[in-house]
């Protein structure tokens, strides 16, 4: 595994050099001790690198970013939910939802493949969009069905909606949150290793992201991942070659909602509550803006990209409304900042990729 | 005759016409169900008055060859930016109204010239860069909210606290300046008379934009960026020029939104406006690459009768208040649609 | 003697046209075949039908027998026809960039990693074995004589180094029996192309591989061809041993076609009148269609013709004088300099410009015939203009009857859309809006392209009569009959340099010539 890409040029490093400073402005006014932050950042690491790390295949196969995660996050709030509702907890219960993501989340990642295939040279404005539309089944399907089309078993977490022509209280759709003390940390503290200095290490996770990097440096060995990276390059060339394109796209956008999906899941164990309308919303964008931020491109990114991009952009997170806390008492300016920062660093990738794309 | 309607029908699409007749059934059912019929359409009316000139900003854009303009955000921050200077100077009435117009389209013109030059360089792209300019523009003046020196005691925090509040209440500057004026009512219906003079003063104003030179430049660019070189128009240069008006009608359009409304909402509101906007103009019949004045007009009262219509009808069935799930859900299943529907077109 | 590829009888009409008319030849192992024919001819319909393109299929098929080994094939997909060992060296390179030369020769083809756990796992999740990826590409690089590193990226290579990786990458194909090569010496320098003739020649006759040469490159197929197979309009001319024949006699039989109608009125001649434009070192960027530093004079109230073979330039000159390409050189209008790369200007000055392009160039395709035909004139001159300075509907509408009368546009009236239009319609409306603007000096691309007859009967019959008024007329076209019919004098562009001006009445030998230079 090569480390680093052969040759750095000055753009490559640009992003990347721009949130080393940024970062180390915000650690050095967070006012808060080292250990703090280490801890912080270890476990945002644990939390949101296998999302990222879900992003790698589209971008190798020419999809680009794949806006449209969103929807693995909810296969993953699906299964969590249900298996929450069904009683199963510890690791066993993780286990059976990131099974049962999988159904979800394979059906969703078809679907939008399909979609993809239809939109091709806007991929990304349609995978925005149908997370938006998504969104909006999502609440019609959890917010109305739940209770009413299908069951819930368990009656507490229904919300209270008046009482029927009887004069029976009526319940249905979710509320807003739900408590998965059940399994929380089920992962995180699966093999139980030393804290050196006391920092919480999230073992467990860190072995599964290791997997999953594992997965995708050999995955780009396979055939399949040659042919993918054929066509990430040149559509037009990879077909004449006879490479059925239009497929692998499917296949690589079901294996990015599936994992994605795996990786919501991760993130909420971690988490230990699910926001029911609102904790897929931002997964989206905020994985897309780790991964940008660490210079990997529409068109380029690696495993080490995702690792060392979520380092970056969560240090940022963490310690931008610390330091405007400091700097302008006043911690909504750093919030307010660390947004900014992630739609900003987006919105020059897509930019310089068009741009670039246009030169060619 | 008939031929020619069913063509028509056709051409308007299925998921159009789903959606219409899901208005007219929503309509009957409010019938049914004895609601206040003069204030639905009261409301409806309001809201197309309010509406209807961030709906017509697109037109500009989708003729003009830079597709649905994704990047509204960007003239509604300048319509904002417009309004809040005339009231940190207590400028009231038709002189603030006028006021925040004019400042509104003056930096309307500068914002939509630097998008287009952007635009220019990202051609093929521009739905996806124009929708992150947008978010960028949006989140940045979040801060600018916070540290930017306004001191009327009307617009910023009470006690304390730094900077603008979310949301600024219009009642001592122009509430409703449009919508009152010459407005009446017949059978219980309020006509909000001057918004809705003013959209259709608009509409007409651009659609005899259209048919001058420099109109006609534009839309032949957006038709065919090839024949127009070859006409002797610079096809980089009027696509800046269809950036700037539909930039500048944006950033009016929220000023008028806002006076009906009556407030200014500042901070992440301006965030997801762009989507129900360009909604509107699909529903009226549009495509990403074509839109004529009676798709704003249409899609406008389509879209907004709907909203109106849809919340408390839906609400009274149902027994809880799914309006904003059914918004989600139209608003972009008929971007998608339209996405999906047109085959790609790769630069 | 083993017969590798067979055809007999091949025709194909593509919506009733006839495109190939009983096409017959034999390939036997190691031999070199010359395909030659004017653009149009047929070749490229005959290689479609050869690999099984999915054109073929969609309209229909053809007629007639391929026979491979003997046995009758009729490949539903390029790739059905590689596997049994047709290969195809295209014109614009299949290469990606981004990625190594090794893996470029050995794509969708590459060998698989049996060890330790791929065993186990589905073909396309077995790892590639990057080994042998490289010994293959190396081995195959070696067979066309090219010493270059496999592992290298493609990005950076020279347009002779990408030909060759192109070559190698069908010898690498095990069973490779075929192997077609569509005009390959047309972006190759001379060296380049003598080694790549060298490298043919090593393959028909030490590897035994049956070669079919497409060019127009008469000097390469006298040099490299065993056989000569002669296309023109569909039908088979013939096949012929290549020493039987000259270049002369290659020529002849390539163009060869009766000219019938002259010019009926004798004129002065061209060469004695004014030049309207006079071009000197004149230079045309347009991709496929480059003109390198012509020289050319076009006098005052002639028509001129520009002929030539596809991607040979002949397009570029009206693009650049337009505006469209980036041209560069000297350029005198009428006296004075003329401006390049300004297209308002040149339309001011009184330019037309058709473009070859009717559909991406040529008409707003959704807005009426009205809007169509006076664009130009409205726009660049301000004529039909109201006082407000709008457009105005009446006057438009009005000259726009009077344009589709003069012109006999079949059409619904004014306000239909002109992509309802047929072909020959549509191309009747680019014209309207062209002379509209009333030019001085009109430059016409391929006028009767996709234009059924009676379209391309009234088409140029204005073109002479509006040449009759005083407009200068520069006439490009592919069709030499056309040319030859309608112009007063032709030049024909090769290898984008003018390498002939000739009369129409100048025997098909020098223009058969002239266009192969």
């Amino acid at each position: 595994m090569r480390l680093f890409p052969k040759k750095f040029s000055v753009r490559d490093l640009a992003v990347p050099l721009l949130f080393v400073l940024l970062c180390l402005v915000g650690v050095v006014y967070s006012g808060q001790p080292a250990s703090f932050l280490i801890n912080a950042i270890v476990e945002r690491l644990g939390r949101n690198s296998f999302l990222v790390i879900s992003l790698i295949i589209p971008i190798i196969a020419g999809i680009g970013l794949n806006f449209s995660i969103v929807l693995g996050a909810m296969a993953a709030q699906i299964a969590l939910i249900f298996t929450i509702d069904w009683g199963f907890s510890g690791i066993g219960g993780l286990g059976f939802a990131f099974l049962l993501s999988v159904l979800p989340a394979t059906v969703f990642g078809f679907l939008i493949g399909k979609l993809f295939n239809r939109a091709k040279g806007r991929e990304m404005v349609t995978g925005l969009i149908t997370g938006f539309f998504s969104n909006g089944i999502y609440q019609l399907i959890f917010l109305f069905g739940a209770g009413a089309v299908f069951p819930i078993l368990n009656a507490d977490s229904l919300l209270p909606r008046g009482v029927d022509e009887n004069g029976v209280a009526r319940f249905f759709g979710l509320r807003n949150t739900i408590d998965l003390s059940a399994v929380q940390y089920a992962l995180d503290d699966l093999i139980a290793l030393p804290r050196p200095q006391g920092i919480v290490i999230p073992y467990g996770t860190f072995l599964v992201i290791a997997l999953a990097c594992l997965f995708v440096w050999y995955f780009r060995k396979t055939k399949l991942g040659q042919e993918m990276k054929a066509m990430g390059h040149d559509q037009h060339v990879a077909e004449v070659a006879g490479i059925n394109v239009n497929r692998n796209r499917i296949v690589a956008t079901i294996i990015s909602t599936v994992m994605a999906a795996w990786g919501q899941i991760i993130f909420l164990q971690n988490i230990g509550t699910i926001n029911t309308y609102n904790s897929h919303e931002q997964v989206g964008m905020f994985a897309i803006a780790a991964l940008l931020v660490s210079g990997a491109s529409v068109s380029k990114a690696s495993v080490w990209n995702a690792l060392f991009g979520t380092f970056l952009f969560h240090t940022l997170f963490i310690t931008s409304p610390l330091a405007g806390n400091q700097l302008f008492g006043e911690a909504q300016l750093g919030e307010y900042f660390r947004v900014f920062v992630a739609y900003g660093v987006i919105a020059v990738a897509l930019a310089l990729h068009a741009w670039k794309g246009k030169k060619n | 005759m008939q031929k020619k309607i069913l063509k028509q029908f056709i051409e308007f699409g299925i998921a159009r016409s789903i959606i219409v007749l899901f208005v007219i059934v929503l309509f009957i059912l409010a019938i049914l169900k004895d609601m206040q019929i003069a204030e639905l359409i009261s409301d409806s009316l309001a809201r197309i008055g309010r509406n209807g000139i961030l709906v017509l900003a697109l037109l500009p854009g989708v003729r003009g060859g830079i597709g649905l303009n994704f990047g509204l955000p960007l003239g509604i921050i300048c319509g904002l930016i417009g309004m809040l200077v005339g009231m940190e100077f207590d400028w009231t009435g038709l002189s603030g109204f006028v006021s925040a117009l004019s400042i509104a389209g003056g930096l309307g013109v500068l914002a939509g010239w630097g998008y287009g030059v952007l635009l220019n360089k990202v051609k093929g792209q521009e739905m996806m860069v124009g929708t992150y300019v947008g978010f960028s523009i949006v989140s940045f003046m979040c801060l600018l909210w916070l540290l930017l020196p306004f001191s009327n005691p009307k617009l910023i925090w009470a006690l304390g606290g730094k900077g603008l509040r979310v949301t600024i209440s219009l009642a001592d500057y122009y509430p409703k300046i449009l919508d009152d004026f010459l407005s009446f009512s017949i059978f219980n219906v309020t006509i909000p008379f001057g918004s809705l003079l003013f959209f259709v003063l608009f509409c007409f104003f651009v659609s005899l934009f259209f048919r001058s030179r420099w109109g006609r430049a534009i839309a032949a660019t957006g038709a065919n960026a090839q024949f127009a070189k070859a006409n002797g128009i610079n096809p980089n240069q009027t696509r800046v020029w269809s950036a700037v008006l539909s930039t500048v009608l944006a950033a009016i359009g929220i000023v008028v939104y806002n006076q009906s409304f009556g407030f200014v909402q500042l901070y992440t509101a301006p965030l997801l406006m762009a989507f129900p906007i360009i909604a509107c103009l699909l529903i009226g019949g549009a495509e990403v690459g074509r839109a004529t004045i009676t798709h704003v007009i249409l899609g406008t009262v389509i879209f907004q009768t709907l909203l109106t219509i849809a919340l408390p009808v839906t609400s009274a069935f149902i027994g809880g208040d799914i309006s904003e799930t059914a918004r989600i859900i139209i608003s972009n299943g008929i971007i998608l649609y339209a996405l999906a529907g047109v085959k790609g077109k790769t630069a | 003697m083993s017969l590798v590829l067979e055809l007999k009888n091949i025709s194909k009409s593509y919506n009733g046209n006839p495109v190939l008319k009983g096409i017959s030849f034999a390939l036997q192992k190691g031999e070199v075949r010359a395909v030659i024919g004017e653009n149009g001819a047929g070749k490229s319909t005959l290689m479609n039908i050869i690999f099984g393109m999915p054109v073929i299929h969609q309209s229909g098929g053809f007629e007639g027998e391929c026979l491979i080994d003997g046995h009758v094939v009729n490949f539903q997909k390029p790739q059905h026809a590689m596997a049994a060992g047709l290969g195809m060296v295209h014109q614009e390179f299949m290469l990606i960039p981004g990625l190594k030369v090794s893996e470029n020769i050995k794509l969708n083809r590459e060998p698989l990693s049996s060890k330790s756990f791929n065993r186990f796992l589905p073909g396309k999740l077995k790892v590639i074995d990057n080994e042998q990826i490289h010994k293959d590409s190396l081995k195959a690089l070696q067979k066309v004589g090219m010493d270059l590193d496999p592992d290298q990226l493609i990005k950076g290579l020279s347009v002779g180094h990408l030909q060759f990786i192109e070559i190698a990458r069908e010898v690498d194909h095990q069973n490779l029996k075929v192997l077609v090569f569509d005009e390959p010496t047309a972006v190759l320098t001379e060296s380049e192309a003598s080694q790549l003739l060298n490298t043919i020649r090593h393959l028909a006759k030490d590897l035994g591989i049956a070669v079919l040469f497409i060019s127009h490159r008469l000097d390469e197929v006298k040099e490299i061809a065993d056989t000569v197979t002669v296309l023109r309009d569909g039908e088979l001319i013939g096949n012929y041993r290549c020493e039987d024949l000259d270049k002369k006699e290659m020529a002849r039989l390539m163009v060869g076609r009766a000219v019938n109608i002259r010019r009926d009125q004798e004129q002065e001649s061209p060469n004695a009148r004014q030049n309207i434009m006079t071009l000197k070192n004149f230079s045309v960027r347009m991709p496929g269609e480059n003109l390198q530093d012509i020289d050319l004079e076009i006098k005052q109230g002639e028509i001129l013709g520009i002929g030539g073979l596809a991607g040979q330039g002949k397009l570029g000159l009206a693009n650049g004088i337009a505006g469209l390409m980036p041209a560069s050189g000297n350029v005198i209008f009428e006296g004075q300099a003329f401006s390049l790369n300004d297209p308002k200007q040149a339309l001011q000055n009184g330019l037309g410009f058709l473009s070859e392009d009717r559909k991406q160039t040529g008409l707003l395709l959704d807005e009426s015939i009205t809007h169509n035909i006076c664009f130009t004139a409205s726009h660049v001159l301000g004529r039909f203009q109201n006082r407000f300075g709008l457009f105005d509907q009446k006057q438009g509408k009005e000259w726009a009857q009077k344009m589709i009368k003069d012109f006999d546009i079949r059409c619904t009236g004014p306000e239909q859309h002109t992509r309802r239009l047929s072909g020959g319609n549509q191309q009747k409306v680019c014209l309207a809006r062209v002379i509209t603007a009333n030019p001085k000096l009109l430059f016409v691309s391929e006028p009767t392209r996709g234009v059924d007859i009676g379209a391309k009967k009234i088409i140029l019959d204005f073109l002479r009569s509006l040449n009759q008024q005083g407009v200068t007329v520069v006439l490009t076209s592919s069709e030499l009959s056309e040319l030859r019919v309608l112009c007063d004098r032709i030049a024909i562009v090769a290898s984008g340099k003018i390498s002939e001006i000739l009369l129409p009445e100048d025997s098909d030998e020098r223009f058969g010539l002239a266009m192969a230079a």
